[in-house]
């Protein structure tokens, strides 16, 4: 039998994501990818693989997970969940903090649970998973039934097959200063494109007021409850393409910004564009969390962004190795 | 406010960003078939002249947008080359893929098209027969992987969307509103009118380019019967069925 994992239980939402699918938006393809993409990066990096290698994100309650190979290497991260790790016929329990890799055998069971910090995490393995990819990428996008394992979510019963089938002994590595998982701090956003599609007011009131994350949300977008904005005149407009981070306002007046699986194009007014540096940040936010929006200029984007870079870049050269404790 | 603007020989054009991973290229705000095709031979020019960071771009009825990767490029100087390829003037003349994609008009693959007529004034036949009067300029891919916006309509189809969407529209049906018609690739809910379906695939994921149309293509429709529909239908499950196109200058 083929290295693999097998799904003992799939949580609510867990696919396989990698950085997304490019090259296929003008065919009408969302990006699609991790929702919390330095998570994934991270995740990617404990284990020794390249950044966009897929991982599963595990989105409010996550996978349970049985090592069908001699040995695997997997890392948790994105959330303040720990991995629970199931030895003896399952009848011992330890806690692997997040942040960490940990070597696992044959038998082992793991499992994720309830996502805590972050509505996901991201469950790496050392090797990836060893799944062709479709449209050059990994990333599952549900609604077109394509991509990841089979075009879904995972299922009970599922064998994901991994790449290798044993890894060395030694290896095991952790941040130790992990990001924080800070939901607190405004969105920060680029005004536009179609700012002026609304009134002046609705400006005022977007930058200054607290929006809840409505229960409605998902991959594709996180609608948000909170005072109304209005549009100057009508809310539909010929229809334009969509960037990952756009934040469009329908004729509810109620914004949703725009997430990984996104349509390509749409017809409502956008009224800003949240800066990649944040959409990680967005991309954790849970159901019933409260944020705001604040403006700030394109270059001022693009220099918090490239710091980001270096920010990360930094932690992952600070990568420690676990001490052996047997 | 645009990050810059300028003249091209007859449109205006508009840079927006869209956070600092896209840029819009707009070039007027309505559905225009002379706009489309210098959307279109702008993206043609992008392509070709591979600027530093830029992943893809995405033609829309109105616009160009180039998706980005900020760490390899800004803004500004993608701004400045893109401005400075709108100004250029194109050496060779440019092609299109011409199709025509056979549609069952038949009632029982055309749900709403005792209703269109209704709505028109027009017997079900005139419908269809005015439905196939056009080749349509394919616009833009967009909604769903694979949707083709086809346009225009003859006048007398224009009709709004249905108010309450349908929850299943079936693969492959051909539909109108407004000024365009379109065929759902995959099963999706949807506000079109439905007045044939095709039993070509217009969307598959295990080829290299999976949309069968693209921006800029001219479509033709061929009426078929249920027997010939049905015939493709079996042929192209079984991976024996191709549709061809023929090259033409645009």
């Amino acid at each position: 039998m083929i290295a693999h994992l097998k799904v003992r239980d799939a949580g609510m939402h867990t696919t396989l994501q990698d950085l997304g699918r490019f090259g296929f938006q003008s065919m009408g393809v969302p990006v699609s990818g991790a929702l919390d993409s330095i998570s994934l990066m991270l995740a990617n990096r404990l284990v020794g693989n390249h950044d966009n290698t897929a991982a599963l994100e595990n989105l409010y309650h996550g996978a349970t997970l049985e090592v069908c190979a001699d040995s695997v290497r997997v890392a948790l991260t994105g959330s303040a969940t720990p991995l629970q790790v199931l030895s003896n016929g399952e009848s011992d329990m330890t806690e692997i903090p997040p942040w960490r890799s940990v070597l696992l055998r044959r038998g082992q069971v793991l499992r994720v649970g309830a996502v805590r910090g972050s509505v996901c995490c991201y469950l790496a393995v050392a090797g990836g998973f060893d799944i062709p990819p479709c449209l050059d990428s990994l990333s599952t996008y549900v609604r077109g039934a394509f991509g990841g394992f089979a075009g879904r979510a995972l299922r009970v019963g599922d064998a994901l097959p991994l790449v290798l089938f044993n890894v060395r002994d030694n290896g095991d590595q952790y941040f130790p200063n992990p990001p924080e998982l800070d939901t607190q701090q405004p969105l920060r956003v680029v005004l536009g494109p179609q700012q002026h599609h609304f009134t002046d007011e609705a400006l005022e009131i977007f930058l200054s007021s607290s929006y809840t994350v409505s229960p409605h949300s998902d991959r594709m977008g996180m609608r948000l409850d909170g005072p109304r904005l209005r549009h100057r005149s009508g809310y539909n407009i010929v229809s334009d393409a969509i960037a990952t981070g756009a934040i469009q306002v329908p004729g509810s007046g109620q914004p949703i910004v725009l997430l990984a699986d996104h349509q390509t194009t749409g017809g409502y007014p956008k009224i800003a564009n949240v800066i990649s540096a944040d959409l990680p940040r967005a991309g954790r936010l849970r159901p019933g969390d409260s944020l705001r929006f604040q403006a700030i200029e394109l270059a001022q984007a693009e220099v918090i962004r490239r710091e980001q870079v270096t920010q990360l870049d930094a932690m992952a050269a600070e990568l420690r190795p676990v001490a052996v404790n047997r | 406010m645009g990050l810059l603007s300028g003249q091209t020989a007859k449109t205006d054009v508009t840079l927006l960003p869209c956070g600092d991973t896209a840029l819009v290229v707009e070039f007027g705000d309505t559905i225009d078939r002379s706009l489309s095709e210098t959307v279109l031979r702008l993206q043609a020019r992008v392509h070709s002249a591979t600027l530093p960071g830029v992943l893809e771009t995405v033609p829309t009825f109105r616009s160009l947008m180039i998706h980005y990767d900020p760490t390899s490029t800004c803004a500004a100087d993608l701004s400045q080359q893109v401005l400075a390829l709108a100004h250029t003037k194109d050496t060779v003349t440019p092609r299109r893929r011409g199709w025509r994609v056979p549609v069952c008009y038949e009632p029982d693959y055309a749900p709403d098209l005792a209703a269109v007529a209704k709505s028109t004034g027009l017997s079900p036949d005139a419908v269809v027969s005015l439905h196939l009067s056009v080749r349509y300029h394919v616009y833009m891919i967009g909604f769903l992987p694979g949707f083709p916006y086809m346009g225009d309509l003859p006048p007398q189809l224009v009709l709004p969307r249905h108010e309450d969407p349908r929850v299943r529209i079936p693969v492959g049906a051909v539909a109108i509103a407004r000024s365009m018609t379109g065929i759902y690739p995959v099963e999706s809910p949807g506000g079109w009118h439905l007045i044939g379906r095709t039993p070509v695939p217009m969307f598959d994921v295990r080829s290299a380019s999976p949309s069968l149309l693209a921006p800029g293509d001219a479509v033709a429709f061929a009426p078929i019967d249920a027997a010939a529909y049905q015939e493709i239908l079996a042929a192209s499950k079984a991976g024996e069925y191709r549709l061809d196109c023929t090259e033409e200058a645009a």
